[in-house]
């Protein structure tokens, strides 16, 4: 089985980002940046499934040179082959531009299921791996909290308002994995130093044939950035053995109880 | 530039539609010019009074029993290409939900259109524009849509309050396109409730929510104990505790769970990252209990209790059956 995930760097989660005020991109100079925590289940799911049907897993990343060593932690979890579009072009870029170059890459590979996460990190549009699919003219069985495969049928549980459904289809398919769907495995000293020489395909958006796609302004701009008005202070007291009363307190004057 | 024809991509669910889909109506109606609406559903007709009188005046309803079996997504963005091809509206509004994330996601990419999602509000100022909230709430930006119609908009639940425009049912107009082969093999199986008994979360009045700082998972005993004995309440959980598996996803308040506005928001245990933040900061009142005095929580607390949770919680649901009694 040929699976391809796609993954992506971003600034550390545990930082608060900032919006570079002239150019309204999102500042990266001076930012740790990690591969992004959702996309770790997606290597994890991909690792497991052709560790279980065999088949390689192939990793994909559109993003700037550094984003090689996102590529690269997924390549030392245990994937066979890299891929990063990285392209001065291509900055800025919407999810529409985003899914096409990720979408031109995998078609390009070749694949049986493309995994995804539900959202980046940084982002959160969370509409990428619908578009991907959509590119490709496969099923996208999203927000999947279970995936297995059954010969050539796809089953995922699949995250619903309520609970979740089960969802079965043919390959290939696109699937986004939720946070939580396995334990990703930490890359071993072995994974880390074999990981260098394993493939590496640098492409850029010529490369693809998307010449003249994406940047900042396409599709849509960013217009205003402001500060969000904040909550006014409220009291914090250190709970004395006697914090449950200010609670109870409270919620009488909020006339709740 | 005055918006002629506003679209709401309503999910419907038992001839009901989904409680987003009135307050996006209720904003479309706001916006000018035609407001109308689309339904994907074996029963969607159903839905054409409340629609209607939320502000539809048609209802696009696509009603082959087989819209209750399918995955919506495929085989709705391809019956929604075509409606919109025909009918060329200038603004499509979906709920920030799993399946309208599916169908929008997949339409503007047959389209070659843009998507905005994660939407507070919307407008048509200066050409169509969308306001979000990004990092944890600090910041507000607003995204202008740049050329190619329809423009595509995921609006959060909840951002606007639904109210009745007083209007008569939509006139349904069915959908007559047929679903494809190619979306027939993807299907839904079973539907499986993963929610508790008691007021659903996005709708109860006081919502209390409890993360990592509860221990352990047996530990969310003592919030169902609290619901109890305020009544009323639904109890919500960080990311942190449902990745862990402790409790369902569907409990789950924050950027990938529910958004949540309750009279009343009880955080126990949770540090306050960005990610839950975004679903519950809209309450009207906050109270967090944390070890942690540092911990982001207590910058949105009208009332913060540094200390122990699994200490105050049991203190708590004595003291309210005390005052109860």
């Amino acid at each position: 089985m040929k699976v391809v995930v796609c993954v992506k760097q971003i600034p550390d989660p545990n930082t608060t980002g900032q919006l570079d005020p002239t150019t309204h991109l999102l500042k990266r100079d001076g930012v740790e940046v990690v591969l992004d925590p959702g996309d770790e289940f997606g290597v994890e799911a991909g690792l497991q499934l052709v560790g279980a049907h065999g088949g390689e897993v192939t990793v994909v990343s559109m993003g700037p040179e550094r984003g090689i060593d996102a590529v690269r932690k997924a390549l030392a979890m245990g994937a066979s082959k890299g891929i990063l579009i990285s392209d001065d072009a291509l900055r800025g870029s919407d999810a529409l531009t985003t899914a096409r170059v990720l979408a031109a890459a995998i078609r390009r590979e070749g694949f049986d299921l493309v995994i995804t996460a539900t959202e980046s990190t940084d982002g959160y549009t969370g509409v990428v791996p619908q578009m991907i699919a959509e590119l490709l003219d496969v099923p996208a069985l999203t927000f999947a909290k279970t995936v297995e495969v059954d010969g050539s049928t796809l089953k995922v549980k699949r995250q619903t308002e309520e609970g979740y459904d089960l969802v079965e289809s043919g390959l290939p398919a696109v699937v986004s994995v939720t946070a939580g769907v396995n334990e990703p495995r930490y890359p071993s000293l072995k994974g880390i130093m074999g990981a260098k020489s394993k493939p590496l395909d640098r492409l850029t958006a010529g490369d693809l044939g998307l010449d003249g796609a994406g940047g900042g302004t396409a599709g849509q701009s960013i217009t205003s950035v402001e500060p969000a008005p904040q909550r006014a202070a409220g009291s914090i007291v250190k709970d004395d053995g006697e914090g449950y009363k200010r609670i109870a307190d409270f919620l009488a004057d909020r006339k709740v109880i | 530039m005055a918006l002629d024809k506003i679209w709401v991509f309503a999910e419907v669910a038992g001839g009901k539609p989904a409680p987003v889909a009135l307050e996006l109506l209720t904003k479309a109606r706001s916006l000018g010019g035609t407001v109308e609406a689309v339904a994907f559903a074996p029963d969607a007709a159903d839905a054409a009074a409340e629609l209607g009188a939320h502000g539809a005046s048609t209802l696009y309803a696509g009603t082959d029993p087989l819209w209750g079996e399918l995955l919506l997504g495929g085989p709705a963005a391809d019956a929604l290409a075509t409606l919109i091809e025909e009918h060329k509206p200038d603004l499509i509004l979906f709920g920030m939900t799993y399946n309208s994330r599916d169908v929008a996601g997949r339409v503007a990419a047959k389209l070659g259109v843009p998507v905005i999602a994660n939407g507070l509000d919307v407008s048509d100022a200066d050409g169509i524009s969308v306001q979000s909230s990004v990092f944890g709430a600090t910041q507000n930006v607003a995204t202008r849509f740049e050329g190619g119609a329809p423009a595509i908009a995921i609006i959060r639940p909840k951002s606007f309050v639904a109210e009745p425009s007083g209007g008569a049912a939509a006139t349904v107009t069915p959908v007559t396109s047929p679903i494809a082969e190619k979306h027939k093999s993807v299907r839904v199986t079973d539907r499986v409730a993963d929610v508790a008994a008691g007021p659903k979360l996005e709708e109860a009045p006081i919502v209390i929510s409890g993360g990592r700082g509860l221990g352990d998972p047996k530990n969310f005993e003592l919030l169902d104990q609290l619901a109890a004995v305020l009544g009323n309440a639904a109890v919500g959980a960080s990311r942190a505790v449902v990745d862990a598996g402790w409790v369902p996803y569907a409990m789950q308040v924050g950027q990938t769970g529910k958004t949540v506005k309750p009279a009343v928001y009880l955080a126990f245990g949770i540090s306050g990252a960005m990610q839950h933040t975004v679903g519950m900061k809209g309450a009207k009142a906050i109270v967090a209990v944390n070890r942690d005095e540092n911990a982001p929580i207590f910058k949105l607390a009208d009332l913060g209790v540094v200390g122990d949770a699994l200490k105050v919680l049991p203190a708590l649901v004595e003291e309210l059956q005390r005052r109860r009694s």
